[in-house]
């Protein structure tokens, strides 16, 4: 029990102290390294439903007797990040909510998570707009594909965009998904306004096949190198060459950004891999993960087996929470091994849109460090 | 000089950042009798070098003649297609050798990591660090070396000056830093603005003028220029030669707002950069810090210095 439940439970345990007790503090309580979920309300049963791997996904919250106070503590090292829910349990039914006492949401395709924060973390401040930025455009980009007929991409110009220059080429997967979950759009203008990354063309693309299409399929790799990056060479000021150019993924994406670059050897020269999904077996092709990773374990599988230089420079990010987190690290020594130049980094988070988010700004400006060391003001 | 067209006859000043509104810049000028015109060299700023009207403002009455380096070469670039292919394929290059100059830092670096936690005794750690010290000196002195051959490689293979493109704008600027009374050097992009310099010989026709330059323009007039940041948004960073500057102000390595950009409780970092860099001095440029030169030599001035025993020393004088 919390030093802050254990305090509640030696007091009278009235409505007016509960009351009391939920206006003094913020929740979940975090203190000495733990965490403390609470919620009040009636219910045969509530349980936290959280994502951090290493727990018990699904825990009993306990009842302060004679209360309507159900609370449960976990340990939470310093700079952690966690999402999750509660599941209440009432009259045979049960249903998950966000932790009404708690304001912090963070989003993702599937709705929106409570988020509870470590000691130590903060929300990066260059992820929010800012008045000194001045903001990039987004134009549509669509050309009848060869591979995938007609699809959209959206290209982000930078805000000081001349035609007169050349640019480096980021080509996100799941494009749109950075853009509403990890604030890509802001992340870009504020890097660039503070010369952290140079002014760069940025394609976002999106599939709505991902699952298929990310998971080490040829025909992808053929619409991103042979289609997109020579239309984009062909109509905007891109600098074609491979210290220019860029994949950015995350999970499934960042599957596709290593599968694609593991194609083209050479072609891409810069990799941004965020919890990617690199599952394999080090012994038969039996697979725990389900059927959708089977090609990505087939993929996986050949490119340990011999790894090769395909790129130069590549940054990989994964959450220790992630169950992938092994998986990640084991690539390490692996990419290490061919001679590029590789950036490793762990968080105290999970597979989420905002760990994604939070690794940006190093990730991003490893691989394209900007003009910020030349300029002298 | 190669870029300058020769050294000064003048005195020289640096200075650190003009965030405060070029009051020192003018108090600099006001200090050598300069009540006149000045010209005012940007191209550091790039594409934003017209917008000069702080500099006009402190100045007072004095004319500010900007010299419009980034316009002039953009101008060049347009109307000379063959010049402009070889030079952006010589600063491709120059990226390169920077890049790959970088890489072999980064090794360096992480060999006198793994050599420094060794469980051996104290004497023969330090000997291991003098060891990395030479390295990089080695390294640095070679890295500086060849991107001088390439750059005068280019400038043998193309004759920039006597190019009907530059020849013309190379007239011009002298024509108007000889109706000037002194010379401002400001910050910025320093490659942008050494570039430049280099492709007009744009300081050549300064003789006895007062010069006053500041950080990046500060940099541009030493004997080498480093890159430095000790926190940069990717983590770890390690202090890079990126060449020769004209050479006009010897023996410093001057730092622009070096109480933001050094870790300064970094005692080992500190100690072996000021070892790298000797027998130069490493002078922090921060504001209200400035250095005068004659002849090349600094005669006084106030800065923060760097020494040998990892410290840094504020209020240093020559």
């Amino acid at each position: 029990m919390s030093h802050a439940i254990a305090l509640l439970a030696a007091g009278p345990r009235s409505p007016q102290a509960i009351r009391a007790f939920l206006k003094s503090r913020s929740f979940p309580i975090v203190e000495d390294g733990q965490i403390t979920f609470v919620w009040v309300g009636d219910a045969h049963e509530v349980r936290l439903r959280h994502w951090i791997f290493g727990l018990t996904t699904s825990q009993q919250l306990a009842r302060l007797e004679g209360t309507d106070l159900w609370h449960l503590t976990l340990p939470l090292p310093a700079a952690s990040r966690v999402e999750y829910k509660f599941e209440i349990i009432r009259d045979g039914h049960n249903h998950w909510i966000q932790d009404p006492l708690n304001p912090h949401l963070a989003r993702d395709p599937f709705g929106a998570n409570s988020v509870a924060h470590g000691a130590g973390y903060t929300v990066p401040s260059w992820i929010h707009r800012d008045r000194e930025s001045p903001q990039g455009t987004y134009e549509v980009v669509e050309f009848p594909s060869e591979v995938f007929g007609q699809r959209q991409t959206r290209l982000y110009l930078p805000a000081r965009f001349r035609r007169s220059r050349r640019y480096p080429l980021l080509i996100v997967h799941d494009g749109d998904d950075y853009l509403r979950y990890a604030s890509l759009g802001p992340i870009l203008d504020n890097l660039m306004a503070r010369r952290e990354i140079p002014d760069m063309l940025v394609a976002f693309t999106s599939s709505p096949y991902r699952l298929v299409e990310y998971a080490n399929d040829e025909r992808h790799a053929r619409f991103l190198t042979d289609e997109l990056v020579p239309y984009l060479e062909r109509h905007y000021p891109v600098r074609a060459e491979p210290q220019a150019r860029c994949l950015l993924g995350a999970s499934f994406g960042a599957v596709a950004a290593l599968s694609t670059a593991w194609r083209r050897p050479g072609f891409y020269g810069r990799l941004l891999l965020q919890s990617g999904s690199f599952a394999f077996t080090d012994i038969g092709d039996r697979n725990a993960r389900g059927p959708a990773f089977d090609p990505v374990v087939t993929f996986m599988n050949r490119f340990r087996e011999a790894p090769t230089a395909i790129s130069e420079r590549v940054f990989v990010s994964c959450g220790t929470y992630e169950s992938l987190i092994y998986e990640n690290r084991s690539l390490i020594p692996l990419l290490e091994s061919t001679g590029m130049d590789v950036r490793f980094r762990e968080a105290r988070d999970g597979h989420n849109w905002e760990n994604w988010r939070d690794r940006l700004r190093e990730g991003l400006s490893w691989l394209f460090p900007g003009p910020f060391l030349m300029v002298y003001e | 000089m190669m870029a300058g067209g020769g050294g000064p006859n003048g005195p020289v000043v640096l200075l650190g950042p003009q965030r405060q509104g070029y009051g020192e810049v003018a108090e600099a000028l006001e200090g050598y009798g300069v009540r006149g015109r000045v010209a005012l060299i940007a191209a550091g700023w790039q594409e934003n070098e017209g917008e000069d009207e702080a500099v006009r403002q402190a100045l007072g009455r004095r004319e500010v003649v900007n010299l419009e380096l980034h316009r002039r070469s953009e101008q060049v670039f347009a109307e000379d297609q063959e010049l402009a292919a070889a030079y952006a394929s010589r600063q491709k290059q120059l990226q390169r050798m920077q890049e790959f100059y970088r890489v072999r830092l980064d090794a360096i670096d992480d060999g006198d990591a793994a050599v420094s936690v060794r469980h051996v005794d104290a004497a023969l750690l330090e000997e291991e660090r003098q060891v990395t010290v030479r390295q990089l000196r080695h390294l640095d002195a070679d890295h500086a070396t060849r991107c001088s051959e390439v750059l005068e490689g280019f400038e043998a293979r193309w004759r920039t000056w006597e190019r009907a493109s530059v020849a013309a704008h190379r007239r011009e600027l002298q024509a108007l830093i000889a109706g000037c009374e002194a010379v401002l050097l400001a910050g910025g992009h320093v490659v942008s603005l050494m570039n430049r310099l280099r492709l007009f010989g744009a300081l050549a026709g300064v003789g006895e003028r007062p010069v006053v330059a500041w950080s990046a323009g500060a940099m541009a007039l030493t004997e080498r220029i480093v890159l430095f940041h000790d926190a940069p948004p990717f983590g770890k960073n390690i202090a890079q030669v990126l060449g020769a500057g004209l050479g006009w102000c010897e023996g410093v390595v001057v730092m622009p707002d070096l109480e933001h950009r050094v870790r300064q409780d970094h005692r080992e970092g500190i100690s072996r950069f000021v070892q790298r860099m000797a027998p130069a001095r490493c002078l922090g440029l921060d504001p209200g810090a400035r250095l005068d030169f004659d002849g090349g030599a600094l005669v006084r001035g106030r800065a923060t210095r760097l020494v040998e025993a990892g410290l840094v020393e504020r209020g240093w004088c020559p």
